[in-house]
């Protein structure tokens, strides 16, 4: 049970990763993705602004190109959201690159949300010893922490707490179980 | 010590802490025993005849003095007990040992022994003979109450261990452990405490948030471990006999990796309060702390060395975990390991010869040593996944937790390599040793 959810978050990640990968090279294929989104969204407002005459035509096209971006990345940065959980290499601490717009859109969230709290648990895989992974998880925890207030969240909302290796999302010792165990989850409550 | 060191917050000797998950099961009986299971003898085993006992009285039920004796000689791997089947008499006394006959069988030494039943206890008169000597080199009595014959047979092959090999025997001494079954939400960590052939084990602690890294006090009455019951790794002290508990260390951040000091008055920790992972060493009365690391890096698996002064520790602030030795608080490590890029958690022979340590090898994690007077290493362990060593407290033997068939045991080998026995849980995993001091 907890195992597929493990591993869709997993799945959700890199796919993840792969859209905010194609977000910085071209537009098209997000018009696609999140069309239906902002059509939905734009009827809130979005029909008086087209009723306008042809003369304000242009400059109400722009607002509501604008209200259309600014839904699409709500839209964008609440997709982001839905990933919380973030993984790293062996004995590495490093936050790897397709988590940088993930972890943004939480900060940009924790700094909006100032009443909302998280608590990061840092995690290793069970190769080495239990004591130095326990260090490790938490500089991986640290490192999301630090990520974030560099982002906008502020200390006061960031708990953070290190199981090492002793709660892994995944059992078994493989080089996949041991990649979905290196892990920071964000908690939120 | 300064300000600095001298943190309150957080700092509470409380006993009897409610918290909810924990069950101290002071009176539990035998459970979850360790099973013994002999891998291998080495070669130059020596040959000893344990004679079984004469017995005069009523004898408690359940296994024999000598044949406890026997067992305890075996499972260290440094000796060869002879078959009492192929024994060619059963003496008890000196007047009754033909040494010709023992010489014939192969035996070096000769064990013999009376146990004499009073009241409520049992008394034992027993000597050791040098076979080609032709000489008793040890000959002495020793009593316990009839419930306790495991005490009383332990002490004895204490005493012939030392009589032969000028070292102290450990079959007295006990074994702290972690068990683990279940997981997720019905995970259950388990302390236990036996003895080193894994028998009379009791569990003295159990959660259902992780346990980790028992150590003993040199005395033998107390363990400190980390326990996250409250949440997060908070380190405790519990007296063995009472049962009470002491939370040490309870900062923000890390609380963990508890090493006591050989005279028992202070304790090595792991502590991040001041941002990372640094070590500390408190000072058990007053509460004080000294900082001993000051790295970006972590620093953690603090141990002392064997003057008592100096600690060996892990650090990655050369890139991937290494030992290092620092001399005292503050002064300069010294990088000891340097075989592979991974090399972790120190444990010194208490002798100043070796430090023990889980080492990373082609993918692998065995136990290294090195030797501290030309900085040798060798691996001494041929299984994989191997983690925790601890060294006995005699210097002859390592305990380390590794996998056998997919399921984790504990395994006793002799500090030279030589496999000796393994311990397997009877039911889920088994983890964390820590082989407890000789008491006296």
């Amino acid at each position: 049970m907890k195992l597929s959810v493990q591993t869709k978050a997993f799945a959700m990640l890199l796919s993840v990763g792969l859209v905010a990968g194609c977000s910085s090279t071209g537009d098209t294929m997000e018009d696609g993705t999140y069309g239906s989104d902002v059509a939905a969204i734009d009827q809130d407002g979005g029909s008086t602004v087209y009723g306008g005459a042809d003369g304000d035509g242009v400059s109400s096209s722009r607002l509501s190109e604008e209200e259309r971006q600014a839904a699409r990345q709500q839209a964008e940065q609440q997709a982001l959201r839905n990933i919380t959980t973030f993984y790293f290499d062996f004995d590495t601490s490093e936050i790897k690159q397709e988590a940088r717009d993930v972890l943004v859109a939480h900060a940009q969230f924790l700094a909006n949300n100032p009443r909302q709290n998280v608590r990061l648990e840092g995690h290793a895989d069970e190769r080495g010893t239990k004591e130095y992974n326990l260090a490790l998880g938490e500089r991986r925890a640290n490192a999301v922490q630090r990520f974030l207030i560099v982002n906008g969240a502020s200390r006061g909302q960031i708990e953070t707490v290190s199981y090492g290796e002793e709660k892994p999302a995944v059992r078994g010792s493989s080089e996949s179980a041991w990649a979905q165990n290196r892990r920071v989850e964000l908690v939120f409550k | 010590m300064n300000a600095h060191d001298s943190h309150r917050q957080g700092f509470s000797f409380t006993t009897a802490l409610a918290a909810l998950v924990v069950l101290m099961l002071l009176a539990s009986q035998a459970r979850a025993e360790l099973l013994i299971r002999i891998t291998e003898g080495a070669d130059s085993a020596i040959p000893i005849a344990v004679v079984p006992f004469a017995e005069s009285g009523a004898m408690p039920a359940g296994d024999r003095v000598s044949s406890i004796v026997q067992a305890d000689l075996t499972m260290s791997g440094e000796f060869r007990p002879l078959e009492p089947s192929r024994m060619l008499s059963l003496p008890s006394q000196r007047s009754e040992v033909y040494f010709r006959d023992w010489r014939l069988l192969g035996q070096r030494y000769v064990l013999v022994g009376q146990l004499t039943r009073s009241g409520d206890r049992i008394e034992a008169r027993y000597e050791l003979f040098d076979v080609n000597r032709e000489e008793r080199i040890l000959g002495e009595t020793a009593g316990a109450p009839a419930s306790n014959v495991r005490t009383l047979a332990h002490h004895i092959s204490d005493r012939v261990y030392e009589a032969i090999t000028g070292d102290p025997g450990v079959f007295s001494t006990k074994l702290a452990y972690v068990t683990v079954t279940g997981d997720g939400d019905n995970a259950r960590y388990r302390l236990h405490v036996s003895d080193v052939d894994g028998k009379r084990s009791r569990i003295r602690l159990e959660s259902r948030e992780p346990i980790l890294s028992p150590a003993w006090s040199p005395d033998g009455k107390q363990l400190a471990y980390v326990s996250f019951e409250t949440g997060k790794p908070v380190v405790f002290t519990h007296e063995l006999a009472s049962g009470e508990r002491k939370k040490v260390a309870d900062f923000p951040g890390l609380n963990s990796a508890p090493a006591w000091s050989p005279d028992g008055k202070s304790m090595l920790l792991t502590l991040s309060k001041d941002g990372n992972a640094e070590i500390y060493r408190l000072d058990i009365a007053s509460g004080n702390l000294t900082r001993m690391t000051n790295h970006w890096a972590i620093d953690t698996e603090g141990a002392w060395d064997h003057t008592g002064r100096g600690i060996y520790f892990t650090s990655d602030r050369s890139g991937g975990p290494q030992i290092y030795h620092m001399e005292r608080a503050g002064a300069e490590p010294r990088r000891i390991t340097f075989g592979s890029r991974y090399n972790a958690r120190p444990r010194p022979d208490g002798k100043g010869e070796y430090v023990y340590y889980v080492h990373q090898r082609d993918r692998a994690f065995h136990i290294a040593r090195t030797n501290l007077k030309n900085g040798e290493e060798s691996v001494i362990t041929r299984t994989e996944s191997d983690e925790s060593p601890s060294v006995s407290p005699n210097g002859r033997l390592l305990i380390y937790a590794t996998q056998q068939n997919g399921t984790s045991v504990l395994t006793v080998v002799s500090a030279n390599g030589g496999a000796a026995y393994s311990l397997p849980a009877s039911d889920g995993d088994v983890r964390e040793p820590a082989w407890g001091p000789i008491v006296r």
